[in-house]
């Protein structure tokens, strides 16, 4: 039951032109496995989030960008996504403490412009996982919904009742 | 996946922007180098984002950086058009409380 049915990899620049493209893929991918149109555009969201963060922050010390690494795994019940890169790992625990929404009783001067990736990551996906150590792994999970799973036609389950 | 952004109307103390399109790391830079010069220059902006298609977490610190900029003048930046999706984000990372959303386009 929990076995990976499907596994798509897609390697691109850790450059900011290409992450439309892993967006573009995440679609068509996720709307293939019968995603409601709210949830293909949070997978989209979080997973351009995971990307700019790599084309931000990993090979910033790095002479020449190197790659961002995506593997869409796709199960019986949800959809994983794995982010990796190969550059500067970073404290995710000074990260994670900064994450989360504007704070409106700050002065004005005081919210940041940036930071709010992870934040988002988080509320749109149903588990968002994040390793460091040689570069950064970050996984994204989401659950499809019942009727979702019943739409997702490639279950071999699903042919035989069919016939 | 572009942006364009176009100028609707200006008076001396106001200007429209249409912006239309996908904002994301790659395409907000360009949204940014429009904007910030005319928060600079007025006392109030308004975007139209009607037809905004897709924006993420780039596109809302361009939005943050409109703000604070026309803030410290004693300017408003007003969002208009917003898209259920873009209202959603807003509503996540807390600018709903912070920022001038009117209805309608």
């Amino acid at each position: 039951m929990d076995q990976v049915k499907d596994v798509i990899e897609l390697t691109i620049p850790a450059k900011a032109q290409y992450v439309g493209v892993v967006r573009l893929t995440v679609s068509g991918i996720a709307s293939r496995l019968g995603f409601h149109y709210d949830d293909i555009e949070d997978i989209k969201l979080a997973v351009a989030e995971a990307c700019t963060n790599v084309v931000d922050h990993a090979y910033k010390e790095v002479e020449c960008a190197g790659g961002i690494n995506v593997h869409f795994r796709i199960f019986e019940d949800r959809l994983e996504i794995v982010v990796k890169d190969e550059g500067r790992s970073f404290d995710i625990r000074a990260v994670k403490e900064r994450s989360g929404p504007i704070e409106n009783h700050l002065p004005f001067t005081s919210i940041r412009e940036r930071g709010l990736g992870l934040h988002l990551m988080e509320t749109l996906m149903d588990q968002v996982d994040i390793h460091g150590g040689n570069g950064v792994v970050v996984t994204l999970t989401k659950f499809m919904q019942r009727d979702e799973v019943e739409r997702n036609v490639d279950s071999p389950a699903k042919t035989e009742s069919h016939r | 996946m572009n942006v364009s952004i176009e100028e609707q109307t200006r008076t001396d103390q106001a200007t429209t922007l249409v912006v239309s399109g996908e904002v994301d790391a790659f395409t907000a830079p360009q949204l940014k180098e429009k904007l910030m010069p005319l928060c600079k220059e007025n006392h109030e902006v308004c975007l139209d984002l009607s037809q905004v298609e897709y924006m993420d977490s780039t596109g809302l610190g361009v939005l943050i950086g409109a703000f604070k900029q026309l803030r410290s003048q004693g300017g408003r930046l007003i969002l208009k058009g917003m898209s259920p999706r873009l209202k959603r984000l807003m509503q996540i990372t807390g600018l709903t409380e912070i920022m001038d959303i009117e209805d309608g386009a």
